[in-house]
């Protein structure tokens, strides 16, 4: 889950990470008030879970109250990639001598954290790390013995700091990644941390992602995901969501469900070799229920981008007697308002391929052979 | 042969009496797995499929001379019992289990490590040998004893691939699921080493997908280390777009890092044939070995 960056502004001056003086303000006029309070000049941004919203005008600075008034109401009018401005952050903007980087994330092939650090900060991190690798610093984390002290002194150290400033920044890399541990974090970034022209270090920006499989740990944000259904999820990811699905909502307009992610993967592969686009992914999972199959197809059906429905179904766990219930079922319930095409093959095999026959509904045995023919339905209507 | 699990396995199920450690233990045994006791806390002195119930790890080892353990237990509860295995000397750990926190993966793996522990999983459908032992929950009539070794980062795509192979005359020395979270316990090159020194794998097919660099290091030890087996793969998930994580937690293009073009390309400069898709495996195989 991605945490918006007045909620990780937030953690982190709880561990005593420096974050520029501001308050969120979801009016001009709130906006107005909370730079009364302020020092000018102000920066005004905009609350996104996207990245780039500067490139497109939400970070914006301003020097008086009526300007940042203005700004905010600006702001808070905008869309950025699709996503609605609901909240804007009000902060004293902070004179940057330098701008750095810091984060941690996790690192696939040593299977541990892994600290990250560059003099090159505010850009975007990947970037720097393909066109002048030189300028970022590593730092494998063991995880029996964690991120200690002298770790943290040695990249502030190679990031050229001496002294009480090199002391100062090794100390706030520290408190990071207390946070990241105990919030469960998948990726954990300042980008940038200023120094600033007083030779203080500020976190201007923040970036927390918290691994979702340790969501149970952090009851705190129950009420984050209801209300990001409200906001943004579409009506499709809603009801895939309450269903207990995996969707992923595509721009094509051929709708698809498999069992397994891996063998979904391969179908929109396949959908795209023969010329189609697929409309979503949606992975049923494992030992899928009739009940199941009739809430995924409801999904499909439904979806006005969907010109036809294709069902590709390996059972395993999975099986096709249960699936062809659940086909049957989902016609009586929503009936076949547009075309389907299904495969279906595995565990009772033949039970499910008789119950399907016997209602008249063709099945095919080849994943390829089902794929063109989506395809071929699709282009033609 | 084969590797990783084989006829000296002696397996405990640790969750036995839930609702899938229950079901499948059935299924292993019906496949000939020597499943010789299993794991409950609480649950000691029950019999699930005349299968001895204990409530530590421990104690199921020293009564039954267990060597490997295949893990049914929810997420939350999954770490320590895969730290308990570990500590009670199993050496062949398998992790059903899905949605185990990152965070208690790492620690896991570490100690494993340290242990010299080897870790299939999390979120795998588990190990087979065909012929000899199935440690995992895999439709077993699909695989058959062979010649070819696969190692997978998908369920269904393997099962898919696995019986496209078997309908072909191609039998499987060994199938596994590395499994489909960012962290897991084997590597591909992992899956080579095993496979490179084991007498029945004539080939091995990797079955790999979007998201990390496994599969461009595999390329890269296949081209550095001249690899002597004949090599395939498939990579799933080229129509991903990025940042969208696919099913899997593992599954996920950021920005341009684990896209299935670079590992396509890896795979073909080291000279490994890519499958445009999974019904070409057995026929680039066939014939050749």
């Amino acid at each position: 889950m991605k945490l918006f960056e007045h909620e990780a502004k937030t953690i982190l001056a709880k561990y005593a990470i420096p974050v520029p003086h501001g308050a969120l303000a979801t009016s001009s006029n709130q906006a107005r008030k909370i730079a009364l309070r302020l020092k000018a000049p102000y920066a005004v941004k905009a609350q996104v879970l996207v990245a780039g919203r500067g490139k497109v005008g939400g970070i914006q600075f301003t020097n008086t109250f009526e300007e940042t008034e203005n700004t905010a109401k600006k702001i808070l009018s905008m869309e950025i990639k699709g996503l609605k401005v609901n909240n804007v952050l009000i902060e004293e903007k902070i004179k940057a001598k330098k701008e750095l980087y810091f984060g941690i994330t996790t690192d696939r092939s040593c299977r541990c954290y892994v600290a990250i650090a560059s003099t090159a900060g505010g850009v975007d991190i990947e970037e720097v790390a393909s066109k002048t690798p030189e300028k970022i610093i590593k730092t494998f984390i063991d995880p029996t013995l964690g991120f200690r002290g002298y770790h943290a002194r040695e990249m502030a150290s190679k990031m050229g700091y001496l002294g009480k400033p090199m002391l100062g920044l090794a100390a706030i890399f520290e408190k990071l990644y207390k946070v990241a541990m105990e919030y469960d974090a998948e990726l954990i970034e300042m980008n940038p941390i200023v120094e600033t022209v007083d030779g203080e270090f500020v976190a201007t920006d923040a970036r927390i992602i918290i691994d979702d499989n340790a969501l149970y740990r952090h009851p705190q944000y129950n009420e984050r995901l209801i209300s990001e259904e409200k906001t943004e999820l579409t009506l499709q990811e809603i009801r895939a969501r309450k269903a207990g699905l995996v969707y992923v909502e595509l721009d094509g307009n051929v709708g698809i469900m498999g069992n397994g992610a891996g063998l979904m993967m391969a179908t929109l592969d396949a959908v795209q070799l023969y010329g189609g686009k697929p409309a979503n992914f949606l992975d049923v999972g494992g030992g899928a229920s009739e009940k199941q199959i009739v809430a995924a197809l409801d999904i499909l059906l439904t979806d006005q981008k969907a010109s036809v429905v294709f069902i590709n179904i390996l059972g395993g766990i999975t099986r096709c007697d249960d699936v062809a219930r659940g086909i049957l079922a989902a016609r009586t319930k929503i009936g076949f308002i547009k075309p389907i095409v299904i495969r279906l093959v595995g565990t009772n095999e033949e039970e499910g391929h008789r119950i399907l026959t016997e209602a008249g509904i063709h099945v095919l045995n080849s994943m390829e052979e089902a794929a063109k023919k989506a395809v071929e339905i699709s282009r033609s209507g | 042969m084969g590797v990783i699990v084989g006829k000296d396995t002696r397996a405990v199920v640790q969750g036995i009496t839930g609702t899938q450690g229950n079901f499948h233990t059935r299924l292993m045994l019906d496949y000939g797995t020597k499943i010789v006791a299993g794991v409950t806390p609480g649950k000691k002195g029950t019999e699930i499929h005349g299968v001895q119930v204990y409530d530590t790890v421990k104690e199921a080892v020293q009564r039954h001379d267990a060597n490997a353990s295949i893990i049914f237990v929810p997420a939350p509860f999954a770490a320590e019992a895969a730290l308990e295995a570990i500590e009670a000397d199993i050496k062949t750990v398998v992790l059903i289990t899905e949605h185990i926190p990152i965070r208690d993966s790492i620690q896991i793996m570490t100690q494993a490590r340290q242990e010299g522990v080897t870790i299939i999983g999390p979120n795998t459908p588990g190990v087979i040998t065909p012929g000899e032992c199935k440690l995992g929950i895999m439709p077993a009539h699909i695989f058959k004893h062979g010649v070819v070794g696969i190692a997978s980062r998908s369920g269904t795509l393997t099962y898919e691939i696995a019986a496209e192979l078997t309908k072909c005359g191609l039998g499987q020395s060994t199938c596994f699921g590395l499994g489909g979270d960012p962290i897991v316990g084997l590597s591909f090159v992992d899956a080579l080493e095993m496979f490179g020194k084991d007498k029945q794998t004539k080939a091995v097919v990797l079955i790999g997908e979007i998201g990390g660099s496994a599969e461009e290091q595999a390329a890269e030890y296949i081209a550095t280390m001249e690899y002597s087996k004949l090599v395939m793969a498939f990579v799933a998930g080229r129509t991903a777009p990025p940042g969208k994580r696919m099913g899997h937690a593992g599954a996920i293009v950021m920005g341009k890092a684990g896209t299935a073009e670079s590992k396509i390309e890896a795979f073909k400069a080291a000279g490994v044939g890519v499958a445009e898709k999974p019904s070409d495996i057995g026929e680039l195989l066939a014939g050749r070995v």
